[in-house]
């Protein structure tokens, strides 16, 4: 690919987001609306090199999509709904050849792109494609690539929310003031999966995890600043607590994986490499998120995120508050993961025996026998506490579930050196 | 657009009912589709007798095959429907949320298929 075609397609990827959203909020059709942006990058990808790149390349990009979207709607055969819209279309389309970006209101519709792609209706891992497609500007491809699955697969995936959306009526805007909570839930949940999809890299090793980081960060940081002016809202505390739990776990993306790729737990990292603008700006939204006094689960872990990232030494965590904000966030929600946090935390703050009193518990053994940083956390407490045979064993069965690579590696590395301490007691 | 508010209930624990109950629930119904109307939404619905009552039919070869009972055995079975015409999906399920049988049982919100539309 040339230079300038590279730059054409950082714009409209850049861009993607902004144009989808002001073009499906025209011609209220996902398809039309991205057939049409495809279209348009054809068209940019002639035109650019040669008449240089627009000053308001999204402008430009929405008025020539919007005469490609005519153009089709006037090639095929159309129903009633799509006449009428094409009649609005060329009502208030201009004539002359060059697009006169001043004439069309250029609003951004993101907001409502947000929302209708995180509608409950929509199963969550069709929302977050359809959100890393069109507000991402991800392609199909890169999708596929970064959830594991063929790309056939995530195209069907798509198909089916688009078809959803227009078959089930699934509305274009922003929900009324009365249902905002709920629905911020879905918004903020998809965003979160995005997020730890490409923190936890639960298979394999690829670099496009990291987009998918930044991508969910920008696109918290897009929410919470248009939910700002959108009239009748305010600001949520559970958005900023999320971005913060974002910006506070990025921060230490430098530090948690050596030059083998190999994965560094949080008390063996190099805390020099971890970013500190990151951690203060993840500190202040924080700040800011609890004088709302809304609390909520993100802020919890935010909360947490924020202790460990203050320590400047492992030893200067401040493991008791870490623990009574686990045990907080499980009694707001109940999960066996949290409570295998709290597990661990309880350990570090009074000592390996009363993280295993919690682990050793039946019914969380049943729940998480199958989850390999069950085994992993229950192997650090044994080899903390000297119980180095018993640890061996449970390492083993951390190793036998886990699928990461750098896990492996680093689980492997503690079997063999309590198999070596075995040995000298 | 038109869509169709299926209600599914538990029938077993609905024929449990005392006649208090039954008689809250029938009030409960009766505002449901007073108010529907008043919004100008509701479009037809009805109730409908236990699934005991029902009789599925199919032809194969040209042979009418006639049995006892509904099509599937659920936990929750179909016990009426409410019409609506919604301007989207998010009305749709706001009127849904609100039928009586919502809080115990589930509502399946289905758009009716429009082929006057293209």
């Amino acid at each position: 690919m040339s230079e300038s075609a590279k730059v054409v397609e950082q714009i409209f990827r850049a861009e993607s987001g902004r144009v989808l959203g002001a073009l499906i909020s025209t011609l209220d059709d996902f398809d039309l609306a991205e057939d049409a942006l495809q279209e348009t990058l054809i068209a940019a990808l002639e035109r650019w090199p040669l008449d240089g790149i627009p000053l308001n390349p999204a402008a430009w990009v929405t008025t020539v999509a919007r005469r490609k979207a005519i153009d089709r709607l006037r090639r095929v055969k159309i129903g009633a709904r799509k006449q009428a819209l094409l009649v609005e279309l060329l009502r208030t389309e201009q004539t002359d050849e060059e697009p006169d970006v001043d004439a069309h209101p250029f609003p951004d519709e993101r907001l409502k792109l947000i929302f209708t792609c995180c509608h409950p209706a929509l199963a969550l891992e069709a929302q977050i494609a359809l959100t890393l497609r069109t507000l991402g500007g991800l392609t199909t491809e890169e999708i596929a690539h970064a959830f594991l699955v063929p790309v056939p697969t995530m195209a069907q995936r798509l198909t089916r929310a688009k078809n959803k959306i227009r078959e089930a009526g699934i509305p274009y805007q922003v929900p009324p003031v009365a249902v905002i909570p709920e629905r911020l839930d879905a918004v903020l949940k998809a965003l979160y999966l995005i997020f730890n999809e490409g923190y936890a890299a639960s298979r394999g090793e690829d670099l496009i995890r990291q987009a998918l980081c930044a991508e969910a960060i920008r696109l918290t940081r897009v929410l919470i600043d248009l939910m700002a002016h959108e009239p009748g809202l305010c600001e949520d505390a559970e958005a900023l607590g999320l971005l913060a739990l974002m910006l506070l776990h990025d921060a230490r993306r430098m530090a948690r994986v050596d030059a083998q790729g190999e994965l560094i737990l949080l008390d063996e990292q190099d805390r020099s490499l971890w970013m500190q603008p990151e951690i203060e700006e993840g500190i202040a939204l924080l700040d800011r998120a609890l004088l709302l006094r809304r609390p909520g689960p993100y802020q919890m872990q935010a909360a947490i995120s924020a202790l460990h990232a203050q320590a400047a030494q492992p030893e200067a965590t401040d493991w008791p508050q870490i623990a009574a904000l686990y045990a907080a966030l499980a009694r707001l929600t109940p999960s066996p993961v949290i409570e295998l946090n709290r597990a661990v935390a309880l350990g570090m703050a009074h000592g390996p025996l009363y993280g295993l009193m919690i682990l050793d518990q039946r019914q969380l053994e049943d729940e998480l026998g199958d989850y390999h940083l069950f085994h992993a956390a229950r192997a650090d407490l044994l080899r903390r506490a000297g119980w180095f045979h018993e640890a061996k064993a449970s390492y083993a069965q951390a190793l036998t579930l886990c699928q990461n690579r750098a896990e492996q590696t680093f689980l492997h590395r503690r079997l063999i050196e309590c198999t070596e301490a075995a040995i000298q007691h | 657009m038109r869509y169709l508010l299926l209600i599914y209930n538990n029938e077993i624990a609905n024929g449990q009912q005392t006649p208090a109950e039954m008689e809250a629930e029938m009030a409960a119904y009766n505002a449901f589709g007073e108010a529907a109307a008043k919004a100008g939404v509701l479009q037809g619905g009805e109730a409908l007798q236990p699934t005991s009552t029902a009789t599925t039919v199919s032809v194969r070869n040209g042979k009418t095959i006639t049995t006892d009972g509904p099509f599937a055995e659920t936990k929750e079975q179909l016990g009426g429907y409410y019409i609506v015409d919604c301007a989207n999906l998010d009305e749709a399920i706001q009127w849904g949320a609100k039928i009586p049988g919502a809080t115990k049982g589930l509502i399946e919100v289905r758009p009716i298929w429009d082929f006057s539309q293209g």
